[in-house]
């Protein structure tokens, strides 16, 4: 008997599912169509969120795959709807965010003739995705996305493209799904290296002022547990890289804050006083390091790292160890002596007060003015409990955000770190709530983020996404305009914005709102925001001017702080 | 002050479309100068070689090589200084018959430089001479002198290193004894 032949669509969507997707965010369009048609009698089994913008339907994926650890899911059109997900593609390759992106294809016959809506997917994607790549026949559609979904997941996860095109859509094919769990040329978990573990372990015993810093490959391979193992076992300070916040709950004692540009004192300035620096699953950004030529010269470097091409890439390394964090950890904390650090350790709490006096306790606690960035965020987090997800758009609500927000579970953080993508987190709040809708998802975006992604509100209101949205407002390009005050001598470029009402705007999309100006109103205006029952837009109109300290100047050295009190 | 020196890349990867954008593509981002490429399938079925000379900084390279080895579809890659390796490039001239039959010199640079004659017709000789770049530029510079070039070709480098073993086909057998572990793993 001649087996049932089903079309490449259909292909596509029941290897989706037998990957395990039940959500896919997405957009059609003329060469999608077929995918869409079989979709429809799909819905059962796969929840198609339509966004508003292809541009969203990444975001949203990222957001869905940061805090479900799954991988997110877009499907878009040909030309313009491919193009239109360059930016949440890079963002991904970035922030090492699993996620397959498919894009309609102009029929193959039509391929390098300039077809309407044709675009070269392939050759524009392939410098930011782990793997790009084009599905001409039927046959292949089963084992192209497996192959996908296997390689965006594993190793340093990342996005990858499969640019499907229409004839193989709508071609016939006997469908036999096999799960994609090997590719010859690529090993996405280096062997441990016993020796390097051995080295590693020995510089630590023989430490006297270690410093862990973690980054996001502790979440991405599971591995908070094991590195609250090694860390108190050798009595061991850490600090966060942007990304890697929440893999330690905020009030873990031996967790000192977030490094970088806007990070908190005591971390960076340790970061040149340390003897051994231990990075682990981070990759030495320049808004963590700053100048390079001051970076921890007087530290031996260990650095936990999947990703072989990141060893050495910024900063020289002493001993690398090379694997799974959730491994390399286990494995050098085996043998690690227990340790105490209680004098080094101790030294972290002059920096933390000199902070909080100089900074956070005005940021948090103003007696006039107007509302602070900070201490809406504050407010915010602590009447979640401490326990929501954060996401943040791009500038000074995202560095307030990551630095007030407080964490208590893992994988809180959903933030557009590496590309800095203004317009990220609307679309990513929508995907976050998606992935974890059992958690509460607090979005902090200011004006102009917020209205370049600002159609995605249609998005929440059709799907009724319960994303609770607080636009900082302050009427300006905040983060730019912070700048040109720092450096620029004052002269506000383009960074004046004349907004709408946002409330009626939200209005319009049948999402509630409330302004709020007041510091009165501030805990009331929250606590509604929360108990209300579906999506929700605080605009809290902010001081104008406000100033996210303190500040690494860029290309600075790490421990060239300003603190914007003029001391 | 710069210490670029001549660095031979080379690529071994899986027989798939659009590989060599990928390669090219992490020079360009480093500003690196492909000075010679030759690409051809390499003596295991279905892996093809690229064989890359650019002028680099070490550290640059280094980077470099470790980004293009990162690709899914690239089995290795690994570089080498010209100290470590055997290399030739080959070139071909074409001469006028005209000329070359009246010009007494032709013969003599033949021998000196062993080329080769492969064609001959009444318009025109092609010379063929395989060498380091420097012998075939001589080459070069001396015909041109003595009877002139219609015509010259030469081809990007190939080099084999000076180790004992081609390092990939231990990694290949190590890579399908991965997977046939995994399987029995699976299995049983």
């Amino acid at each position: 008997m001649e087996k049932q032949k089903i079309t490449g669509s259909e292909a596509l969507l029941k290897t989706l599912i037998a990957e395990g997707v039940d959500t896919i965010f997405g957009y059609p369009g003329g060469q999608a169509i077929p995918i869409y048609d079989c979709l429809y009698d799909y819905q059962d089994q796969l929840r198609h969120i339509l966004v508003r913008h292809e541009q969203g339907a990444t975001h949203a994926a990222q957001g869905y795959a940061r805090v479900s650890g799954k991988v997110g899911v877009a499907v878009v059109t040909s030309g313009p709807g491919a193009t239109n997900t360059i930016t949440g593609i890079a963002d991904a390759m970035m922030d090492s965010t699993p996620m397959v992106v498919i894009t309609g294809q102009v029929p193959s016959p039509l391929l390098g003739t300039d077809a309407f809506q044709e675009i070269d997917v392939i050759g524009i994607t392939q410098p930011i995705t782990k793997w790009a790549f084009q599905v001409r026949r039927p046959e292949e559609v089963a084992w192209a996305i497996s192959r996908a979904f296997y390689i965006a997941s594993t190793g340093r996860p990342g996005p990858v493209v499969i640019d499907f095109a229409k004839d193989a859509q709508v071609g016939l094919v006997e469908y036999k799904y096999e799960k994609v769990d090997f590719v010859r040329s690529y090993q996405p978990i280096p062997d441990i290296n016993e020796a390097c573990v051995e080295a590693a372990a020995d510089l630590i015993n023989k430490a006297k002022k270690p410093f862990v810093l973690v980054g996001q490959g502790v979440v991405l391979s599971h591995a908070e547990k094991e590195l609250m193992a090694f860390l108190e076992k050798a009595d061991i300070p850490a600090a966060s890289t942007v990304l890697g916040l929440s893999a330690l709950p905020t009030d873990y004692p031996l967790n000192k804050g977030m490094l970088g540009m806007h990070g908190n004192v005591g971390p960076n300035r340790k970061t040149n006083e340390c003897d051994v620096l231990i990075a682990i699953g981070m990759r030495f950004d320049n808004r963590v390091t700053g100048d390079l030529t001051t970076f921890a010269k007087q530290a031996k470097v260990i650095h936990f790292d999947i990703d072989n091409s990141e060893i050495g890439k910024n900063v020289a390394v002493t001993v690398p160890v090379l694997g799974d964090a959730k491994q390399t950890l286990a494995a050098v904390t085996a043998k690690l002596q227990p340790a105490k650090h209680t004098e080094w350790i101790a030294s972290f709490d002059p920096d933390a007060k000199e902070e909080q006096d100089r900074v956070i306790e005005k940021e948090l606690n103003p007696q006039e003015g107007y509302l602070k960035m900070g201490e809406v965020i504050r407010k915010v987090s602590e009447a979640t409990g401490n326990d929501a997800v954060l996401v943040t758009d791009v500038g000074q609500n995202q560095m307030m955000g990551v630095r007030y927000f407080k964490y208590k579970n893992t994988r809180s953080v959903v933030t557009s770190g590496g590309l800095g993508t203004m317009g990220f987190g609307l679309p990513a709040a929508m995907g976050a709530k998606l992935g974890a809708p059992e958690r509460t998802v607090c979005l902090f975006c200011g004006d102009g983020g917020l209205q370049m992604t600002i159609q995605e509100l249609g998005t929440i209101m059709q799907e009724q996404l319960n994303v609770k949205i607080i636009l900082l407002n302050n009427n300006f390009l905040g983060m730019v305009r912070q700048w040109q005050e720092l450096f620029f001598c004052e002269r506000y470029s383009a960074t004046i914005m004349d907004n709408p009402d946002f409330a009626l705007i939200a209005k319009a999309y049948g999402i509630t709102s409330r302004k709020v100006k007041e510091r009165a109103e501030l805990d009331g205006a929250i606590k509604e925001m929360l108990e209300h029952d579906g999506p929700y837009l605080l605009v809290a109109d902010v001081e104008e001017k406000g100033m996210v300290y303190p500040m690494v100047p860029a290309g600075s050295s790490i421990t060239n702080i300003i603190f914007g009190d003029n001391q | 002050m710069s210490t670029k020196k001549l660095y031979t890349v080379i690529v071994f990867s899986e027989n798939t479309v659009g590989l060599l954008n990928q390669i090219t593509i992490i020079f360009t981002r480093r500003q690196l100068n492909i000075e010679t490429l030759s690409v051809s399938p390499s003596a295991i079925k279905g892996v093809h070689k690229f064989t890359i000379t650019t002028f680099a900084e070490e550290d640059t390279i280094d980077k470099v090589v470790k980004q293009i080895d990162k690709r899914v579809d690239i089995l290795n890659a690994s570089y080498n200084t010209d100290e470590e390796l055997i290399w030739q490039e080959i070139a071909l001239y074409k001469l006028s018959t005209d000329l070359f039959i009246k010009t007494s010199t032709v013969e003599a640079l033949i021998r000196k430089y062993n080329a080769r004659v492969l064609e001959i017709n009444e318009d025109c000789v092609v010379l063929e001479k395989s060498g380091h770049y420097e012998e075939t530029q001589a080459l070069f510079d001396e015909l041109r002198k003595s009877i002139s070039v219609l015509q010259f070709i030469r081809s990007g480098r190939i080099a084999i290193t000076k180790s004992k073993v081609e390092r990939l086909s231990d990694m290949l057998a190590a890579m399908e004894s991965k997977l046939e572990k995994g399987n029995n793993i699976q299995n049983g």
